[in-house]
């Protein structure tokens, strides 16, 4: 199944996905692909679906209909590998979710070590340029609790990381923080990007979308509105409803 | 006048849904330490006044008897080594093994209580619900009558003493309460921790494991520990059940000395001192556990 999958076809393509919950269709046939190595940002008002569409990437929400493929692999299939596909798609959350009773070392170390079953001095040695990479360098012993939402943040990025995985996805990351450390958050997913990390964001930071994305994604009332590269997705946005959207937060 | 939020206080503007305040939940028993809130708000001058109670009876009886404050007391002294010693460290042995037995138990039923499959849960439900809620004296006599008094194993014949059976019946309702007790606590880590499990590759077990059950420990301390303290105080009920602990050997103690009226405000006097100096610590720490905990969650 994995084979047939070769890196000039997209990494991530999901094709007329339906997701409902209970009487209320969140999301009404989402359709678009990602390359590997792309930047994309999916952005709208609250309740769009947003955060739905990337959670079904990586298979914690399932999907009533339609098709989602990460490297050829078929998310939603009845005898997928949960493993072999979240080896792949790594995911942050807005509310960081870092394991409260291991320190932020341990919370990087833990997944590679308990779950892939790799090597604990290699594992380390990696985590600690994790940390380094995420500019953490000096917390590794501190517990979540001690660190700031900016800095747990960053600690859940590079736990997502230590597992390697071939995209990123990001849900609102910047969301629960305060405005003073968006920033640094900000600059870490910026790096990883450049670096030719495939990554899918969920973001209100419009001006951060405008500076890394390749292509920016409108969704509203659960289908893809408008799409387009930065450059012209903020000037020449055609649909009424983007427009308002964007006159709103600009 | 502020403005108008649209499906809160005016025509919602779309039918997508509205996030609402969230509510914390109090179903959860996990906090629910109220057997050892009370012990330590007893103040220590009813303790203090009960004891003088204790010490002042004899000396009204004797007004109305010949049989004086310094007999009773003497009666008393002579008896308390037989008394702990015999019949109080019995108590706490009994405790001690019923907590064992029903913690291990609890924690297996606690767990099956959050199987995915309805198969286990469902029963494990049923069961917990069941001890949770029956008398407990009602379930040590069915234990007593149910269980062989001896059984054969190759040929052997093994007796089962009263108190073991006495285990049995109180492990039941602290098996139930501890089983909700561990619901309770790995129903309070907050669903992102499974999420973020979850998305690193974490298997079902390996979450529960290693993610979850570490959070739960420390909160399952002072629930647990209040427990004990409440499973202690209900060991006298074995005496009923005609185990040699505290309540029997104080009873025997008395008619041993002639069942002289004058003598039961001493001696069960004794025995509800002994366990309050015995249960208070456990509650005082308890509590200051529960305070610790509290603040890092």
């Amino acid at each position: 199944m994995n084979n047939s999958w070769s890196a000039d076809q997209p990494i991530v393509s999901i094709k007329d996905v339906h997701k409902s919950f209970g009487d209320l269709e969140v999301l009404k046939g989402v359709t678009f692909d990602v390359m590997k190595g792309e930047v994309i940002c999916i952005i709208g008002p609250s309740g769009s679906g947003k955060s739905t569409l990337i959670r079904c990437i990586n298979g914690l929400n399932d999907i009533n209909s339609g098709s989602i493929t990460v490297e050829g692999q078929e998310v939603h299939a009845p005898n997928l590998n949960k493993l072999e596909l979240r080896k792949k798609v790594g995911m942050v959350f807005q509310q960081y979710n870092l394991f409260p009773h291991k320190t932020a070392l341990q919370n990087v170390m833990m997944a590679p070590i308990k779950v892939l079953k790799q090597n604990k001095q290699d594992v380390e040695k990696r985590a600690r340029a994790l940390m380094e990479q995420v500019n953490l360098q000096g917390k590794e012993d501190s517990y979540p609790g001690e660190l700031s939402g900016g800095q747990q943040q960053r600690v859940a990025i590079a736990r997502s990381l230590a597992m390697n995985p071939d995209v990123m996805l990001f849900d609102e990351v910047t969301a629960a923080l305060d405005p003073e450390t968006v920033k640094e958050v900000l600059v870490a997913i910026k790096d990883l990007a450049q670096s030719g990390m495939t990554c899918i964001l969920v973001t209100h930071e419009m001006g951060f979308a405008r500076e890394i994305a390749d292509h920016i994604y409108f969704t509203d009332r659960g289908v893809i509105v408008e799409h387009g590269p930065p450059a012209t997705f903020f000037t020449e946005a055609s649909d009424p409803r983007t427009r308002e959207f964007l006159s709103q937060i600009l | 006048m502020r403005q108008a939020i649209p499906g809160v206080d005016s025509k919602p503007t779309t039918d997508l849904p509205v996030l609402k305040p969230y509510k914390i939940s109090r179903s959860s028993s996990i906090t629910d330490l109220q057997f050892s809130r009370w012990l330590i708000s007893i103040p220590g001058w009813l303790w203090l006044s009960l004891l003088a109670s204790v010490l002042l009876w004899p000396v009204v009886a004797s007004a109305a008897t010949e049989y004086t404050m310094g007999q009773a007391f003497e009666a008393l002294y002579r008896w308390i080594p037989f008394i702990v010693t015999g019949g109080f460290l019995f108590n706490v042995l009994i405790s001690f093994f019923a907590m064992l037995i029903g913690t291990a138990a609890g924690v297996v039923l606690g767990l099956m209580q959050i199987s995915p499959s309805a198969f286990i849960r469902w029963p494990a439900m049923v069961i917990t619900q069941t001890f949770r809620n029956s008398p407990w004296l009602v379930l040590l006599f069915i234990v007593l009558l149910a269980l062989p008094f001896e059984v054969e194993i190759a040929g052997k014949i093994i007796r089962i003493p009263d108190w073991m059976k006495a285990v049995f019946g109180l492990c039941l309702p602290i098996m139930a309460n501890i089983a909700e007790v561990v619901r309770g606590a790995v129903n309070s880590v907050p669903s992102g921790q499974w999420e973020a499990a979850e998305s690193l590759a974490y298997t079902r077990q390996q979450t529960l494991w290693q993610v979850i059950l570490p959070q739960c420990f420390k909160r399952m301390i002072p629930p647990w520990m209040n427990w004990y303290a409440i499973l202690t105080m209900a060991t006298p009920l074995c005496s009923l059940l005609g185990v040699e602990e505290l309540i029997t050997l104080s009873r025997q103690a008395i008619e041993a000395e002639n069942n002289r009226p004058e003598l039961l405000v001493p001696f069960y006097g004794f025995a509800l001192l002994i366990f309050f100096a015995y249960c208070y610590p456990i509650a005082r720490i308890t509590i200051a556990m529960e305070r610790r905990y509290a603040v890092k969650l």
